[in-house]
């Protein structure tokens, strides 16, 4: 195995991933001290951050009436009370930093006619702090970081390069090993200090706003090495998915004034949310929609046979959806032939988001059962720290990735500069061990029949199914059993394409290999709390249940699946109260 | 409906042909992922958000540069499907095309903000002042997602492999056309060169592929002329500087949640 040697290697190369690269190439300010490996799976600057569409929420007008206080109460008050309150008081206050940093490095957000920065409102927001570029922010914000860190020297990137592995020995982090997709070989990027920045795991359902990268590649080499996954049972749908394949139309919409009808041309948010109407935040749209689809009110798509809600923006008129949602428009032209300017939208629930991940402390440091690992961290949505809680709220994470991207590339830089660590080695049994796993046991398997897409279209119709916006014990129950089923049989399966140079196949059966795990953290994880909170909604158990389910989940690997425990959440500012909007 | 797709395998290339069922809805991305998912494993294109945004997925698709997520098959009209890699670049297995030579050339012509003072460019306290209307002037240059489609329809790239090519090109413009960049003297090196604006013939096939409606053509001459007031009149650009930001004493206290109890905070830390 090539062995390539680094002070940091980060995997991923969305908003989080280059936010940590650029901070530390910052404070080394040219001085070429730290070497850092960029490492993606696809090409740098295709990450699905570029999908971000809304908003990025961030205090910026403290005269005209938000202040850090009234933010961190949204956010808390959003998550269900499952946020750590400390993580997200210190994420408030560095959010400004962050929209104002790359406002210097070129994002071009909208402006008011003073020619300071424009913001709009968003879901669960008492002020409209939703900071945007268009409807095209996370897709700027990726320009303007990307762009930003080719002006420093001291980085290489490693493009089309898939984690395969998170060497971990006696909790100190020792490197990361990839498949090069044009050559086929392995690799192992020897590091100091690793940062975990892949995403999330979108990919584990089939109506999905994510990109086929978005396959939690990070969580299944965080769950195999032993690390916690935290809160994984939290899976964010986000209400509006454009039918049939749930590509995302932005909240934005909604932000700026657009309506949701029912067949019967009702508002129906009036009955879940008569305050906040389409404004709540996305949970409780997400069951809105699902609560008028079950009880007959929806809409169906003949082609697809999938019922939907209406997304009406006619109202909004022409001007102001050219200035403030062009995209949104661009995609009802390209995929549907429908012009948002004089038709409504067919939308549904589409997964969007994991308010889980790898579970780190305040500082994104990766927690292990033996302790923080020495030398490894994790940002943006891989990461579960938790700012989130159980319901993220819309324009909160484009900022939890610069904001953790900041707060991780920090501590990385001043770990290797303070702390001088020794480059690390890995034990060659290990190296040898994960190579033999790729080449011998996944792509070199003469026996056995199973095909990777049969699998993963399996898996994908299970989650769709049983582990969507509603859930009971019995769905989640067969889920879980169906997925077992199904680790069996990933057992046996068997790869048509035998090459080395991008080999597809190999990449979709170990992608294969990681959402099987995490399908099935999340899926037991929802089984096993029993009471609905922030995006987890038990049929069988309605309310939120404080007295015994305040508490963060967290899964190990164990011999026959993932164990569990709980610890308690961070409360600092803010006693749980009910959730009204 | 039947689609044909150039192959390549890092020693040999051949046309192969495919029977699929196309759906009213269908992308040509849906078609190559039907095939590869259900037919043949080993048929290796990228992708990856299928909506337009990433840029992974650009291909010549009858005889055109485009992204095979936003071509629609029922829009084609035809028969049979032609597929093939990018043209331009050098392919490494079937419509996998190397971009080790595009994201340098990106590179070469200093895409990033550049201030006479640097500083400015590290300061969190405020941002520059940019109207409305001079965000309107650049922004649609920032529409570029690299999908190298542009480079693969200039017949000038095929010709000269040193040209910047369009993509960099409108680029370079992007960044000096916003009103916050000091930067053109900086590019002048790369920018006013054989291999670099002046080289482009203006035949305007950059702009027709354009799936973002960047517009490198135009981005192009605007920079020819840019570069030209320069040389020729030492012209100067205005550019935006920071805001000031209003002196907030007290924050008014509209807040609607209930007060937080009493918990001392460490001090957050500021850039």
């Amino acid at each position: 195995m090539e062995q390539l040697d680094f002070d940091v290697a980060i995997v991923g190369s969305g908003l989080a991933g280059l936010r940590t690269a650029i901070e530390i190439m910052r404070k080394d300010g040219g001085r070429g001290k730290v070497r850092v490996a960029l490492i993606s799976k696809i090409y740098l600057m295709r990450s699905h951050s570029v999908s971000a569409e809304g908003g990025t929420s961030a205090v910026l007008f403290p005269e005209e009436g938000d202040s850090f206080e009234l933010y961190a109460w949204d956010t808390i008050k959003g998550s269900d009370f499952l946020a750590d309150q400390d993580a997200v008081w210190r994420f408030v206050h560095l959010a400004t930093q962050e929209i104002r940093l790359i406002e210097r490095w070129g994002v071009p957000w909208n402006r008011r006619e003073d020619g300071r920065i424009e913001q709009r409102w968003f879901g669960g927001l008492s002020f409209p702090r939703a900071t945007y570029a268009q409807d095209k922010t996370g897709f700027f914000e990726m320009r303007a970081l990307y762009d930003t860190l080719l002006k420093y020297e001291g980085w290489e990137r490693f493009d089309e390069n898939f984690v395969t592995s998170v060497v971990i020995e006696n909790n100190q982090f020792k490197g990361f090993t990839t498949i090069d997709l044009r050559s086929g070989n392995m690799r192992f990027f020897r590091a100091k200090a690793g940062v975990i920045a892949t995403g999330g795991a979108g990919q584990l359902y089939r109506i999905t706003s994510t990109a086929a990268s978005s396959t939690g590649d990070g969580y299944g080499i965080a769950y195999n090495a032993g690390l916690y996954l935290k809160d994984m049972e939290f899976v964010q749908f986000h209400p509006t998915g454009l039918v049939p394949k749930g590509l995302l139309i932005t909240e934005a919409a909604r932000g700026e004034g657009a309506y949701l009808v029912n067949r019967d041309g009702e508002r129906f948010m009036k009955r879940y949310a008569p305050s906040k109407m389409e404004l709540a935040p996305r949970d409780i749209v997400s069951r809105a929609i699902m609560t008028e689809i079950n009880e007959g009110r929806g809409v169906r798509d003949e082609a697809s046979g999938l019922d939907h809600v209406w997304l009406d923006m006619r109202h909004l008129g022409k001007e102001k959806i050219e200035r403030k949602l062009p995209f949104i428009r661009e995609i009802g032209l390209k995929y549907l032939g429908i012009d948002i300017v004089d038709q409504p939208l067919p939308v549904r629930p589409t997964v969007h988001y994991n308010m889980g991940g790898v579970h780190t402390d305040i500082n994104g440091n990766v927690q292990s059962p033996s302790g923080p690992v020495r030398g490894l961290w994790a940002a943006g949505e891989a990461a579960c720290v938790s700012v989130q809680g159980s319901n993220r709220l819309g324009s909160n994470g484009t900022n939890e990735c610069l904001v953790y991207g900041y707060i991780v590339g920090n501590e990385v830089y001043n770990y290797i500069s303070n702390e001088r660590p020794e480059p690390q080695s890995a034990s060659p049994s290990v190296l040898e061990a994960e190579e033999r796993r790729i080449f011998s046991e996944v792509l070199g398997r003469e026996s056995g029949g199973e095909d990777v897409y049969e699998l993963r279209d399996e898996l994908k119709d299970t989650m769709e199914k049983n582990v969507h916006v509603y859930r009971n014990e019995a769905g989640l129950a067969e889920a879980v059993k169906k997925i077992k089923e199904l680790k069996q049989r990933y057992k046996n399966i068997r790869l048509s394409d035998r090459g080395r140079v991008f080999n597809y196949n190999l990449q979709h059966a170990l992608e294969l290999g990681f959402m099987l795990d995490e399908a099935e953290v999340i899926a037991t994880g929802a089984l096993l709390r029993k009471e609905s909170r922030g995006a987890h909604a038990r049929i069988d158990y309605p309310n939120r249940d404080d007295a015994n389910w305040l508490k963060h989940t967290l899964a190990v690997k164990g011999p026959d699946g993932p164990q569990f425990s709980y610890i308690p959440v961070k409360i600092t500012m803010w006693k749980p109260v009910a959730r009204v909007y | 409906m039947k689609i044909r797709i150039r192959r390549f395998d890092g020693s040999k290339s051949w046309w192969q042909d495919y029977e699929v069922e196309a759906k009213e809805r269908d992308t040509v991305l849906d078609i190559l992922l039907k095939i590869r998912e259900r037919q043949d494993h080993t048929l290796a294109f990228r992708h990856s958000c299928q909506m337009g945004s990433c840029g992974s997925c650009g291909m010549v698709i009858n005889g055109k540069p485009s992204l095979a997520c936003q071509t629609r098959v029922l829009e084609l009209k035809t028969e049979l499907i032609r597929v093939e890699p990018l043209y331009n670049f050098p392919v490494l297995r079937d419509l996998v095309v190397d971009l080790t030579g595009f994201v340098g050339k990106h590179r070469a012509v200093k895409p990033w903000m550049i201030r006479r003072n640097p500083e400015e460019l590290e300061d969190a306290s405020s941002e520059f002042v940019v109207t409305p209307q001079q965000n309107m002037s650049f922004v649609q240059f920032d529409y570029c997602i690299m999908c190298g489609l542009c480079d693969a329809a200039c017949p000038t790239m095929a010709l000269d492999p040193l040209f910047l090519g369009p993509q960099a090109l409108a680029q370079a413009y992007r960044y000096v056309a916003d009103p916050r960049d000091e930067g053109l003297d900086d590019r002048l090196e790369v920018l006013d060169d054989a291999h670099g604006v002046w080289r482009c013939h203006f035949a305007g096939s950059c702009s027709y592929v354009c799936p973002k409606g960047v517009d490198p053509a135009k981005a192009i001459q605007f920079l020819k002329k840019d570069i030209l007031k320069r040389r020729l009149f030492r012209s100067k650009k205005e550019s935006s500087s920071p805001a000031t930001l209003p002196k907030v004493e007290k924050v008014p206290d509209n807040a609607p949640h209930p007060p937080p109890f009493d918990y001392k905070f460490e001090e957050v830390s500021q850039a």
